[in-house]
């Protein structure tokens, strides 16, 4: 048993990281889908979309071949609609709300519809809204990830000076390197960002990291006002003995790893163990398996019925081939310095309901060894708690503090997306910055 | 199961489903084919003077993912020589002996034309004659098709000649593209045809290319006004119909409904509103004639479920029940109830109603589903609720009358009863 890299042939790698959701093939296939959408009125989907995309709306435009309206009509709401198309849990969102569920029908494939309309337009640089004269205002924002620049096109648009500070190489944020590589390509990932960018008067800056190389206070000075959207770290400490153990990795790692070297220069365990139920660990999981690992076992302390991943993100994992050990806490990881040798697990019950309204996990003493060679922890992640406090802008466990419009306790400091809810998915994030951005126009403009 | 069998002045088919005078009839290898499917009957795509086509010839319009509502055409009568046409004719009517062969004619405008051409017609054995009077296009330029049927007396004249010349039954076919069918189907019973058949196609522009802006169908870079039909035309027909079955003078003969028919369900509309049999042709330019085997199965299951053995049972038998507006009970009143259960929170129906009715619907909003609900005492019963809704059964129509007696207009007004007052 290794840790290893190339395992896979090139082919192995493309077909295994190829579109999950693949585009309609033609107008005609689109056409079949939009033409059943119904037209809501107050539509669900609409309301269960968090950045209120008027759905109905562009799956109508689609149906007459007004594509750019249709486009036009989920940038409006949403700058991130091409991405969020490819990697927003629509299962329980949009298409979960569709009345054809109710008939028991499968629901409109909206994010198919919305993925018709956006590519084009992302791909053929369609500029759908006209920028504002200049106001001679100058906004820093904090991160270049969905809610960094859902803010910075809002305010670009209203003839704001944007300065967007990324820590990274690249744009994008979690969208660029969290999310499995078949969901969203690095490619479409860069379009997007320079599609977004392409309005003009927004200035990216990478390599500058709060903390490091920037102080909020400096920013404070030079902007009239700062937007921070930069996120959350690494995965939350497992505080387990073995931890250290060379093999235990951190889920978000193995990912950006994926995501920022190419498939083949990720080593992956002959069998591995990932900790925890959500879209990270689904991710993480069904990746290992695609990077070539022999087994891939998903250890989670609770049972389906509290799992935070959808349905739809379960069975990926099953259909590559994953298990699932439900009922199941890490106790310690077993090896020497020469890497992994197994995972103990503690077997679990559940027991009386915790704070969040689920069932809690009880340990029922016997235990469970699991033969690996790699862990991956993905069971949540950490806040930058360090640079919260010491920017002191309120320590909610490690997020900032944030009032009505995003506003934190400092004047003209606004923030929102991760770094605030401490890890939602994309479509959340963009609706934040979309509404501090207007926050921001309000105070600076007034 | 039920017996389809029709007999139209004599002419028998085995069902009252005929191919109306179009493409799909124009030669014998068509129509073979149709009644090898089991098509009751057909009839014979126009002859007369010689015509050549052009091309293109068809456009259509398209409704959501449906193709083909409405199909429209610039296509003339028969552009084959006439002999062909009547040895084919012949052929066919002494190879299916049990259908009918109707053929139709639009001679030249004169006596002698219309006599010749129907000795010829006459020799092939065939066993009726429809008279085009609605060609709506290209014809109509030289004062044949719709130039005829669009003025009584005209038509009176022609159908007059014909009956001097023809020993089979004669149907008069008429056009749509006036203000009423009555005049010119009077002008044609009165001058002795002994049936008549409605509605030929409805002048139209089925739509411009928004690319080059030339209306379609395009001949080279030009079109002209073309025939409507399909399933678009069917409530035209049906009223169009219904005409000619509530008059005194036209209702004397029997009718080939036309104009629309796609289901058995259309052809059994065309019957209960006075049709004895009913013609085919956009439904088959689209799929075919295999469309025959639902077209009869339908019909007959449909019948015996009501009851009716033989489809002189329900010809007509919805006529009476259209009258005129004025007659109308004003006491009938009509609420709309929206079934919980059904309710799949879509909209749709309180969309209409705000927006184009009478505001009767009422919303408690929910998240991510509304909750609707009709507020009875503002509801005039207009069925817009009901016609909107995409789920069967959810939305009923409740009577609640204001009055137990018939009331009708006049004698509303006579009694000086209160209008509106919001």
């Amino acid at each position: 048993m290794a840790i290893k890299d190339n395992r896979l042939e090139p082919q192995e790698y493309s077909r295994n990281f190829s579109d999950i959701h693949p585009p309609f093939e033609s107008r005609e296939a689109a056409l079949v889908d939009a033409n059943r959408c119904l037209y809501c009125y107050d539509a669900p989907c609409t309301k269960s979309c968090p950045t209120g995309i008027d759905i109905p709306k562009f799956i109508k435009q689609i149906t007459t071949d007004n594509i750019k309206g249709s486009a036009h009509t989920i940038f409006r709401s949403n700058i991130m609609g091409g991405g969020c198309s490819r990697v927003c849990p629509v299962e329980k969102l949009c298409e979960g709300a569709c009345v054809y569920n109710l008939l028991e029908e499968e629901p409109i494939p909206i994010a198919r519809l919305q993925r018709y309309s956006t590519e084009p337009a992302i791909r053929q640089r369609w500029q759908l809204f006209q920028r504002a004269g200049p106001t001679g205002k100058k906004v820093a924002v904090v991160g270049a990830g969905p809610s960094g620049l859902s803010c910075a096109h809002v305010l670009a648009r209203a003839g704001v000076e944007v300065h967007i500070f990324e820590k990274e190489e690249k744009g994008g944020g979690l969208m660029t390197y969290g999310i499995a590589a078949y969901k969203i390509t690095p490619e479409f990932c860069e379009e997007e960002l320079e599609y977004i960018l392409s309005i003009g008067g927004i200035e990216l800056r990478y390599g500058q990291e709060l903390g490091r190389n920037l102080t909020l206070a400096g920013l404070q000075q030079e902007y009239d006002a700062v937007y921070l959207a930069f996120g959350v770290g690494l995965a939350r400490r497992l505080d387990i003995p073995g931890e250290q153990i060379p093999g235990v990795v951190d889920a978000i790692k193995f990912i950006y790893d994926i995501r920022s070297r190419g498939y083949p220069e990720v080593p992956v365990g002959d069998k591995v163990a990932v900790i925890g139920m959500g879209m990270t660990a689904i991710d993480a999981a069904t990746q290992a398996r695609r990077l070539g690992a022999g087994e891939v076992t998903i250890v989670y302390r609770r049972t389906r019925d509290e799992m935070p991943c959808t349905q739809a993100e379960l069975d990926i994992a099953l259909l590559d081939g994953c298990r699932i050990l439900w009922l199941a806490a890490p106790q310690r990881v077993l090896g020497d310095a020469e890497g992994v040798t197994g995972l103990v697990c503690s077997v679990m019950r559940l027991g009386e309901p915790d704070t969040s309204g689920r069932r809690s996990p009880v340990d029922t003493g016997e235990t469970i060894t699991l033969d690996v060679d790699m862990v991956i922890k993905a069971a949540g992640q950490t806040p930058y708690a360090d640079l919260v406090t010491g920017c002191g802008i309120g320590d909610n466990k490690g997020r900032i503090t944030v009032g009505e419009g995003g506003s934190t306790g400092l004047a003209y400091v606004f923030a929102g997306g991760d770094c605030v809810n401490g890890g939602k998915e994309v479509v959340d994030a963009v609706q934040a910055g979309k509404e501090t951005a207007s926050a921001i126009l309000q105070l600076i403009n007034s | 199961m039920a017996d389809l069998t029709t007999d139209f002045l004599g002419i028998k088919s085995p069902n009252p489903f005929w191919l109306a005078s179009a493409p799909p009839t124009d030669k014998k290898i068509n129509v073979l084919r149709a009644f090898e499917a089991g098509w009751g009957g057909v009839v014979w795509k126009t002859l007369g003077s010689q015509v050549k086509n052009v091309s293109s010839r068809y456009s259509a319009v398209d409704y959501h993912n449906s193709r083909v509502m409405g199909l429209n055409n610039i296509e003339l009568i028969s552009d084959r020589p006439l002999e062909m046409n009547l040895r084919e004719i012949e052929e066919c009517v002494r190879l299916f002996p049990d259908r009918a062969m109707i053929v139709s004619l639009m001679a030249d405008n004169d006596r002698a034309s219309w006599h010749d051409l129907i000795h010829k017609v006459e020799d092939t054995g065939a066993h009726g004659l429809e008279l085009n009077f609605g060609c709506p296009h290209g014809m109509t330029e030289r004062g044949m098709g719709a130039a005829v049927g669009q003025d009584p007396e005209i038509a009176r004249m022609v159908v007059e000649w014909v009956m001097e010349a023809a020993t089979i039954p004669v149907i008069t076919k008429l056009t749509p593209n006036v203000h009423s069918v009555v005049p010119t189907g009077r002008a044609s019973v009165e001058a002795g045809s002994n049936a008549l058949s409605l509605i030929n196609t409805i002048q139209s522009v089925t739509g411009v290319d928004l690319d080059t802006f030339i209306p379609n169908p395009n001949v080279a870079g030009m079109s002209t006004f073309g025939g409507y039909c399909g399933p678009a035309v069917k409530p035209i027909a049906l009223k169009m119909l219904t005409t000619i079955a509530q008059d005194p003078v036209t209702s004397r003969v029997p009718v080939s409904g036309i104009g629309g028919v796609s289901t058995w369900k259309d052809a059994a509309e065309f019957m209960l509103l006075g049709a004895t049999s009913v013609q085919v042709c956009t439904a088959v330019m689209k799929h075919g004639f295999r469309i025959i085997g639902d077209l009869c199965e339908g019909l007959s299951n449909w019948m015996d479920e009501k009851g009716f053995t033989c489809i002189t049972d329900f010809i007509g038998r919805s006529v009476p029940t259209l009258t005129h507006w004025e007659d109308l009970d004003m006491n009938y009143h009509i609420v709309a109830r929206i079934d919980p259960d059904k309710c799949i929170h879509c909209g749709l129906c309180y969309i209409a109603c705000e927006d184009a009715s009478h505001q009767s619907i009422r919303l408690d909003p929910g998240h991510p589903y509304n909750t609707y609900t009709i507020k009875e005492e503002e509801c005039v019963g207009c069925n817009l609720c009901k016609l909107v809704c995409p789920v069967d059964g959810c939305i009923t129509m409740v009577e609640q009358r204001h009055g137990a007696e018939y009331l009708n207009w006049k004698e509303y007004q006579r009694r000086g009863l209160p209008l509106n007052d919001h």
